[in-house]
């Protein structure tokens, strides 16, 4: 919607879509110069902290799921991965594979209905996925068929693609057969080649010419790019445990919003995610999708924050191939759980999220009782950068109409995959001019 | 400029997960042929496009948890010929429905610094709760399948097939060998409602609940087997009172076995988990 003439001009949208979740966005442009970005997140909030309270530690992976639907089992990990610290447990490492695997299924689910539902509409100038299916059915066919094999990994490990039933403290209920496993191979071999023609097809699209400054935090691994463990890394220099970096984060209340804000103690803002994550690990990929990067003249760091669709795409080859990897090697692990005594005490775990670093911190009792807890999602902590990087993208695309301008920013915001659902615990865009 | 006669569909949120919407994208292989058949009028995860209502068919995702919505779903239902909730949020208020348990004020301190600062009901209530449905779809989350089976119903307008009966009785039909009787492990599936395909027993995990309760219900009855099984009245009322609490069927045995248990000592466990369940 656009309204008002000359020198002064107010852009303003009724909710910014393809993202999961509910907010809006207000940008004031006085005399030529972005003054005011505000991101609002209006999402009610649903209080899971506070539900946490009293039910058993066992219960958190089941519970703290129903905080996303598009990424139940980042919550699922991490939940399960702040249980065991506290109670001191480590679980082997069959299962820790098969939860990579279940991890590596939803990264594609998650990856493939971004780049091909959520984003890539916006750089083909379409409203979604059903308009951009009527000039090229083909592509949207190819994202849909990689999804659905995300979705079929979670399926067969996890029970169920969406709110998986499977997972549990200490492991699995039941650990899927060979011949369960080993089906999915045929259809991940194809979801790889359809990974490696995503990256050629979105490193072909074009994108606004706009660095931003960033510090990275992601998960590092040794040896592994990282999804369901690692010690949490900054392009500064930080190097911690989970509980480590909880420790370091602090969140603020600010009115607008029904999201909590993170940032690291000291006031530091930073960006998590798959620009983070590639940033920080890229030396980690396999050849196959170091070469995809580099035909895709990605580089080392992608400071472009459109590019990001590049970047996922790499990480959806990376996760294909990561998958095959894991589904070839697969041996059933002999106990599919191990036993999680109680104890009293706290316990942080840390996962990447699709979207990114995704960290929970319980306080248990001595019965296996939860007595706290505190969920930090990936929106709550790039929140903050995706305003500055908003400021930074209106005030480069002053020249733009309103129309076009109210349009890139919402595609700005898609640039995060933000979970609004998932932060409040987001989006009207609002653009003043004058 | 032909005329478009397709039905228009909108899809609404409330406070939920997005995972029932989601659900419909989850549809890869019915997506576009669905998008052919119906006119997506207003879909805000998946389009920027809106058009403006009446809607033929809205399905509506989450409960009702501030003053804005309850006020915002009245609109919703006044745009809509037919409306159809998705998910246990819509149908029975949800996960977050477990504030209307607790004190007033107690759940927001407890993660915000500055509680003025949100304006949120005490309570999470389901849709019907506010505006009259037409047809309720269960689960946490709905199954694709019984989705496709609801919209194509609508789209043919004959009633869709949409079970009633339990969990337990879907058990029988795979084959899975009973957990409760023959394990002892504890199972919601007696008073849990079909849909998700008895997907819990088949891995040797006691159902949890998240389709609601069945049609004709007996929870009392379950939940003396479960007392009798050894289960703390504590872990029984947590278990009727995760993804349905919302719904008085599951609600109120919840709150009884919750008093009974402060009565009769709090239960403990040694484990986390493991140890009451074999692997």
């Amino acid at each position: 919607m656009t309204h008002g003439s000359g020198a002064r001009r107010t852009v303003s949208v009724e909710g910014i879509s393809r993202v999961e979740g509910e907010g809006s966005l207000l940008v004031e442009v006085r005399d030529g110069v972005v003054e005011e970005v505000a991101l609002t997140i209006f999402e009610p909030p649903r209080y899971f902290e506070a539900m946490l309270r009293g039910r058993r530690a066992s219960e958190a992976p089941d519970i703290t799921a129903r905080i996303c639907g598009i990424c139940p089992v980042a919550y699922q990990m991490s939940a399960c991965g702040a249980v065991e610290d506290a109670c001191g447990v480590t679980v082997d490492r069959r299962i820790g594979e098969l939860r990579r695997l279940l991890y590596c299924g939803e990264w594609i689910q998650s990856h493939a209905l971004h780049v091909y539902l959520l984003h890539a509409p916006d750089f083909l100038g379409c409203q979604d996925a059903v308009e951009l299916a009527t000039l090229d059915r083909a592509a949207v066919e190819r994202g849909l068929a990689i999804k659905k094999t995300g979705n079929r990994i979670m399926e067969v490990v996890g029970g169920r693609a969406i709110h998986p039933v499977n997972v549990r403290v200490g492991g699995f209920y039941r650990a899927p057969s060979r011949d369960e496993v080993a089906a999915l191979a045929e259809p991940l071999r194809r979801a790889l080649d359809s990974a490696l023609a995503t990256v050629e097809w979105v490193a072909g699209f074009e994108f606004p010419d706009v660095e931003g400054e960033y510090r990275f935090v992601s998960l590092r691994s040794p040896g592994r790019y990282p999804i369901e463990s690692g010690r949490v890394v900054s392009s500064d220099g930080i190097d911690t445990t989970a509980s480590g970096f909880a420790d370091l984060s602090v969140e603020e209340h600010v009115a607008r919003s029904t999201a909590l804000h993170a940032r690291i103690e000291g006031r530091l803002d930073y960006l998590t995610g798959p620009l983070a994550r590639y940033a920080l690990n890229a030396n980690e990929l396999p050849e196959v999708a170091r070469q995809a990067a580099a035909a895709a003249r990605l580089g080392p760091v992608c400071l472009n924050p459109f590019k990001s669709i590049i970047v996922r795409a790499v990480e959806l080859v990376f996760a294909c191939h990561e998958a095959l990897r894991l589904v070839e090697a697969y041996e059933p692990p002999d106990l599919p759980a191990v036993a999680v005594p109680a104890r009293a005490g706290s316990g942080a775990g840390a996962t990447e999220a699709p979207r990114g670093l995704l960290f929970h911190r319980y306080e248990l009792d001595g019965d296996g009782l939860i007595t706290s807890a505190r969920i930090v999602p990936p929106t709550s902590q790039n929140q903050i950068i995706i305003e500055s990087d908003l400021r930074r993208v209106v005030q480069g695309a002053l020249d733009l109409s309103d129309e076009e301008l109210t349009w890139r920013c919402e595609q700005a915001v898609r640039n995060f995959d933000p979970c609004i659902s998932c932060a409040t615990h987001f989006l009207d865009v609002t653009v003043v001019r004058s | 400029m032909t005329v478009d006669l397709r039905p228009t569909l909108a899809v609404w949120k409330f406070a939920s997960c997005d995972g029932c919407q989601l659900s419909i994208l989850d549809c890869e292989d019915e997506l576009l042929a669905l998008a052919g058949a119906v006119h997506i009028a207003s879909f805000t995860e998946m389009s920027r496009a809106r058009v403006e209502g009446p809607y033929d068919l809205s399905l509506v995702e989450g409960s009702i948890t501030t003053a804005e919505d309850a006020q915002r779903i009245r609109e919703v239902r006044e745009s809509s010929r037919r409306l159809i909730t998705i998910g246990a949020c819509a149908t029975a208020g949800g996960i977050q429905a477990l504030r209307n348990f607790a004190q007033g004020g107690e759940y927001a301190r407890a993660i915000y610094a500055h509680p003025e600062y949100i304006s949120s009901l005490s309570t999470s209530t389901p849709i019907s709760a506010h505006v009259q449905v037409d047809l309720e779809l269960n689960g946490c989350p709905i199954d694709r399948r019984q989705l496709l089976e609801v919209i194509v119903a609508e789209l043919v307008g004959r009633r869709p097939v949409i079970p009633g009966h339990t969990v337990c009785q879907q058990c029988k039909v795979r084959g899975t060998v009973c957990l409760l009787v023959a394990k002892g492990i504890p199972c919601l599936g007696p008073v849990t409602r079909a849909g998700c395909g008895a997907l819990c027993p088949a891995i040797d995990r006691g159902c949890f609940g998240c389709f609601g309760p069945s049609e004709g219900a007996n929870p009392r009855a379950l939940a003396q087997q479960l007392l009798d099984g050894g289960m703390t009245p504590a872990d029984a009322s947590r278990l009727f009172a995760t993804f349905y609490s919302g719904n008085p069927v599951f609600g109120d045995q919840a709150q009884t076995l919750a008093r009974s248990g402060k009565a009769g000592g709090s239960g403990d466990a040694s484990e986390v988990a493991g140890a009451e369940e074999p692997t």
